[in-house]
């Protein structure tokens, strides 16, 4: 299996998660995205030296795990391209902010270093919530739920057509480096005088299907916007989780819940 | 029905893609349109969808072709496309299936309805909810002919319908195409297929028509399909080698 193949096979398994069956699974898509969107808000919103009241927002993605039966183990292989790169965010904060913040027995913690790893957990925590959120809801009901949200509809359309052809477009790209391969013996990945041609034959390829698509479209009376399907109803239990964990999210930023429980500990 | 007046299409001024095209496609037929590569055959399709704008009249249903009547045109005109993967565009089958209905104006239970008789209609209920791409080409190409029956057309024009298939999955299409009802245009170069699906056979030949008449005759003559590039289909090629040994087929 090459590497495009590898990548085709992780995009079933996409569907696969979101195939699962599970009590936030059958949350409705508007909620589990407006959650979504809330604890992300509240994520970033922590100050930069607040590391402790950050490491408490853990909780809500451990706990959905656990209840979605969505393995962490796929959650981080998914992200393990992406996480270096979140991850990477705050690496020069310990070189500016050298000022001592605590200390961690005789040992000084600057405010860099701190502020260097709440960038990360915030980059983390926002990950794995997005992840959990495309883990459980199908592409179409996400589209439906962003489109609830006035999300402008060529944006939601793009979102669809993308997931849609990603796959197809990592096919093409799949044939075009197996030919490449098969006339290169020995070589290893692409060589630079050919990525400009092969991204050539690519953007000409999407342009071409594109311009069919479209016309696939026409004909089927497209003018303008989709209709989604209505997906699961927002009910009474999707209005409970909506507003319970988002009022747990404002109170976990306001209240630090981890300052809290150490006081009453050493106490 | 469909019919084209004199229609003749050109990308370039230079060199025209069509020349002086008149045909007629009564109710109900199935006509094989066929002929070389180059030869105009996805022209046609695309001009009378309204894709493309030559010169002359193309009447579907006996409404004109032009810009001002494009969406009762091809509410009329179901056109399945040489590659299901641009056909199916959304993520699965079923929401696929119900674009078009909604487009044109069905409630979500009516086009349900719609959706559930054009799968049972090919048998492909296992299919409604599958992910587009993660099902195979024959089942796409067969999903892609059902999004076309869920419009009800009374036209059904066909690109290629039976390319890249392997064979149990091009005798189940062929099966298929026979068993709709709608008048049918099919562009091919599978000419044991055309045989197999149409009583009437339009041969182009540089954009012009050189033939028109029953499939049975223009697939039998071997000089015909020969002068025009073209040879005779595989099945009736056993037949012309044993009347005629020798004859280099």
């Amino acid at each position: 299996m090459n590497k495009m193949e590898k990548a085709l096979h992780e995009l079933g398994e996409m569907d696969d998660l979101t195939a699962m069956d599970s009590p936030i699974h059958r949350l409705s898509p508007l909620a589990k995205l407006l959650t979504a969107i809330i604890y992300i808000i509240v994520v970033v919103s922590f100050r930069k030296y607040d590391l402790s009241g950050l490491a408490v927002m853990l909780l809500f993605p451990v706990i959905l795990f656990q209840i979605s039966g969505v393995p962490v183990r796929t959650c981080f292989y998914k992200l393990r391209i992406v996480l270096p790169l979140v991850m990477a965010v705050g690496l020069f904060n310990p070189l500016y902010d050298r000022a001592p913040l605590l200390t961690l027995g005789s040992l000084p913690v600057s405010g860099g270093v701190v502020s260097m790893l709440s960038l990360m957990l915030k980059g983390l925590l926002c990950l794995m919530a997005s992840f959990l959120l495309i883990a459980t809801t199908p592409i179409d009901s996400l589209c439906a739920a962003l489109r609830k949200l006035h999300l402008p509809s060529t944006l939601v359309t793009l979102l669809l057509l993308t997931y849609r052809y990603v796959g197809v477009m990592t096919e093409e790209l799949a044939v075009m480096t197996d030919a490449y391969h098969l006339r290169a013996p020995g070589q290893k990945g692409i060589h630079v005088s050919a990525w400009g041609s092969f991204l050539g034959q690519l953007l000409l390829r999407s342009m071409d299907r594109a311009q069919e698509l479209y016309g696939s479209m026409l004909l089927r009376g497209y003018h303008g916007h989709f209709h989604y399907a209505p997906g699961r109803r927002f009910g009474l239990w999707d209005a409970l989780y909506t507003a319970g964990s988002s009022a747990v999210f404002l109170l976990l930023r306001f209240v630090n819940a981890a300052e809290l429980l150490g006081r009453l500990v050493v106490r | 029905m469909i019919e084209f007046q004199h229609v003749s299409f050109s990308y370039e001024k230079e060199r025209s893609v069509l020349e002086d095209l008149s045909f007629r496609i009564g109710p109900g037929e199935s006509v094989g349109l066929i002929g070389a590569n180059g030869a105009g055959k996805s022209t046609v399709m695309k001009l009378a969808l309204g894709l493309l704008s030559g010169e002359g009249r193309i009447l579907a249903d006996g409404i004109e072709v032009s810009r001002a009547n494009l969406a009762d045109v091809r509410r009329r005109i179901g056109f399945v496309l040489q590659n299901s993967d641009n056909q199916m565009f959304m993520p699965t089958v079923y929401e696929d299936m119900i674009f078009a209905p909604l487009n044109y104006g069905l409630s979500r239970e009516e086009a349900e309805q719609r959706v559930d008789k054009a799968l049972g209609q090919l048998g492909l209920q296992e299919l409604k909810y599958r992910h587009n791409h993660r099902i195979s080409g024959g089942e796409k190409r067969m999903a892609a002919i059902a999004t076309i029956l869920a419009m009800e057309p009374d036209v059904i024009l066909m690109d290629e319908p039976s390319s890249a298939l392997d064979p149990y999955n091009r005798r189940i299409v062929i099966n298929t195409i026979r068993g709709l009802k709608q008048t049918k245009l099919i562009a091919s170069h599978d000419l044991d297929m055309i045989l197999d699906t149409c009583e009437r056979v339009i041969l182009l030949d540089r954009g012009r028509i050189v033939a028109d008449g029953p499939a049975d005759e223009i697939l039998r003559d071997r000089e015909l399909l020969e002068a025009h590039r073209m040879e005779l289909p595989f099945c009736l090629a056993g037949e012309a080698e044993e009347k005629d040994p020798g004859s280099g087929l």
